[in-house]
């Protein structure tokens, strides 16, 4: 068990990045960001900050205008994991198809691919439910699916663009939970989206709060709270003084530009 | 699939009561209404023709025709099967242009933007002024009337197929560049699959289209009398005042039509009741 997260050496490191689209709009601007190996990082920010768009630089599916992605260790195609904000499933497959997905595109047959699935299909809760259609599954159920597909290639980084906006909260309490479990088993990288204060400090050790307009990094709070942290994490005074301290800072990064936290997606 | 009957030991108020019978006398209605009408009409048709003494030769009885339909069975069955052979050949190439030039067109948007116009001409120019053309050019009477069910049937597979293809979840796309699959993976893994349920409306509207395409095809050539369809049997009787058979032709060509209608629903619903929303009954 790791109890010292984040201290790994650099996994890779965003330098200088800007990304403006040909509509004028800079969505990011001068950003430079170190992602140690074994880090949990949050990227808390308003809509409209680039959040996503840094988290789509990272997993390669877009180039940025200037500046450079830059990974330390060589590494191929399959070391990145990606959870989109909708479950995303392929609604004609069950369960056990959908996460055999990307290692059927990269050629492994259902057989070979067979005991890591059923191994990801327990550590997600979902050991007997490999037949189930996604229609048939809860919203939680089918995140978990998507949790158990981004995490089937076994990534060094996993990238998470707010996996859990549309869930319940009590939902969302036990896959946070269940994460993190997930994290320290499986000693991957996250890269964490998200809007929410208390999401991003009870996850992660590093929150990198971001300003809108154009998107760039506002400043980096350390969450210095040892793991594991389970459910008495959540209603101890040391995690709601850290959620005061990270909410006061993204207070700050908001005003810079009145307006921006409230455009309505 | 929803319960109709209530279940034993569950006390019902009376909202739900009258709920649940809405729902009884619903799902009895929707058969027995169109057939108690139907039989109605039958009934007054026949009772129009005796009340009115109407000549056979002008409206015959429904017996009449029933009895026609008997007797020249083997004339009539024959030219069904004789038009079934060019609908089912027309459809079955339909299917395969249709979803061939989506898939083209799919791979490439130039390649869509250059052909698509050329598909909506097809499809708007009336088939009775092209067919004119077709007989001109073509000497083969199969190939005649497939071509001609062919242009009228593949136009709803093709553009319900493009629109499917092109209906995918960007973020699936993504997934599937991420993890480094090829064209041919997206296609085969994301789009097709994805453009199923808009391929099968476009062939249940194409079944239908394809047995018109191949009657009218008839018509204009069984104007020249080289045809041994429906259509020509329809002619034929026409000509000699035989108006029993040619309402006994006709019922072929509507039961027929019907049937294809069911069997490509049955066929579609086969395919999505486990996975779309369109085969889902509807729950509460």
């Amino acid at each position: 068990m790791v109890d010292d997260p984040g201290s790994g050496a650099p996994l890779l490191s965003l330098r200088s990045v800007g990304k403006t689209f040909s509509n004028g709009v800079a969505a990011l601007d001068d950003v430079s960001l170190t992602i140690g190996e074994g880090d949990f990082i949050s990227l808390l920010g308003p809509s409209g900050c680039g959040k996503s768009t840094a988290l789509r630089l990272i997993a390669g599916l877009s180039s940025p205008t200037i500046g450079t992605v830059e990974w330390h260790k060589q590494l191929g195609s399959d070391c990145v994991g990606f959870v989109f904000q909708e479950p995303t499933l392929l609604p004609w497959a069950n369960v056990f198809d959908n996460i055999w997905l990307p290692l059927r595109l990269k050629g492994m047959s259902r057989r070979q691919a067979e005991p890591a699935i059923r191994d990801l299909l327990d550590r997600v809760r979902l050991s007997g439910f490999d037949k189930a259609m996604p229609r048939e599954l809860s919203g939680g159920m089918k995140m978990r699916v998507s949790i158990a597909r981004g995490l089937v290639t076994r990534p060094r980084l996993l990238l998470m663009d707010e996996p859990f906006a549309a869930l319940d909260e009590i939902t969302r309490f036990r896959l946070n939970t269940d994460l993190l479990e997930l994290w320290r088993e499986e000693r991957f990288t996250v890269v964490f989206v998200t809007h929410s204060v208390f999401e991003s400090v009870f996850l992660s050790n590093r929150v990198v709060v971001m300003a809108a307009r154009p998107g760039r990094v506002f400043r980096e709070l350390d969450v210095a709270a040892p793991y594991p942290r389970g459910e008495p994490f959540r209603t101890s005074p040391e995690y709601a003084a850290l959620c005061r301290e990270t909410s006061d800072v993204l207070g700050e990064a908001i005003h810079l530009n009145p307006g921006a936290g409230d455009d309505g997606h | 699939m929803t319960a109709i009957e209530a279940r034993p030991g569950i006390v019902l108020d009376a909202e739900e009561r009258r709920r649940l019978r809405g729902a009884r006398a619903e799902r009895i209605g929707r058969w027995v209404l169109p057939v108690a009408i139907m039989i109605l009409a039958i009934g007054l048709w026949d009772r129009i023709c005796v009340w009115n003494e109407i000549p056979q030769y002008i409206l015959p009885r429904p017996g009449v025709v029933l009895q026609t339909l008997w007797k020249d069975a083997v004339l009539l069955f024959g030219s069904l099967m004789v038009t079934l052979r060019i609908t089912f050949l027309g459809l079955a190439l339909a299917v395969a242009g249709g979803v061939g030039l989506a898939v083209l067109f799919t791979q490439s948007k130039w390649v869509e933007m250059s052909l698509f116009p050329f598909a909506i001409v097809l499809q708007v120019t009336p088939i009775v002024a092209i067919f004119p053309l077709i007989n001109i050019y073509v000497d083969n009477q199969t190939a005649k009337l497939l071509l001609c069910s062919w242009i009228v049937a593949f136009f709803p597979i093709l553009s319900n197929t493009t629109l499917g293809l092109n209906s995918v979840d960007r973020n699936l796309i993504d997934l599937f560049k991420l993890n480094g699959a090829t064209r041919w993976q997206q296609l085969w893994h994301l789009r097709l699959p994805a453009a199923m349920p808009y391929f099968l409306g476009g062939l249940k509207i194409a079944g239908g289209l394809s047995l018109i395409g191949a009657v009218v095809a008839e018509f204009v050539a069984g104007a020249g009398g080289q045809s041994s369809g429906l259509a020509s049997r329809i002619i034929e009787a026409g000509y000699r005042l035989n108006a029993p058979r040619l309402f006994a032709a006709l019922f072929l060509i509507s039961v027929t039509g019907i049937v294809i209608f069911l069997v490509l629903t049955l066929v579609s619903h086969l395919i999505l009741r486990r996975w779309h929303e369109s085969a889902l009954r509807q729950e509460r």
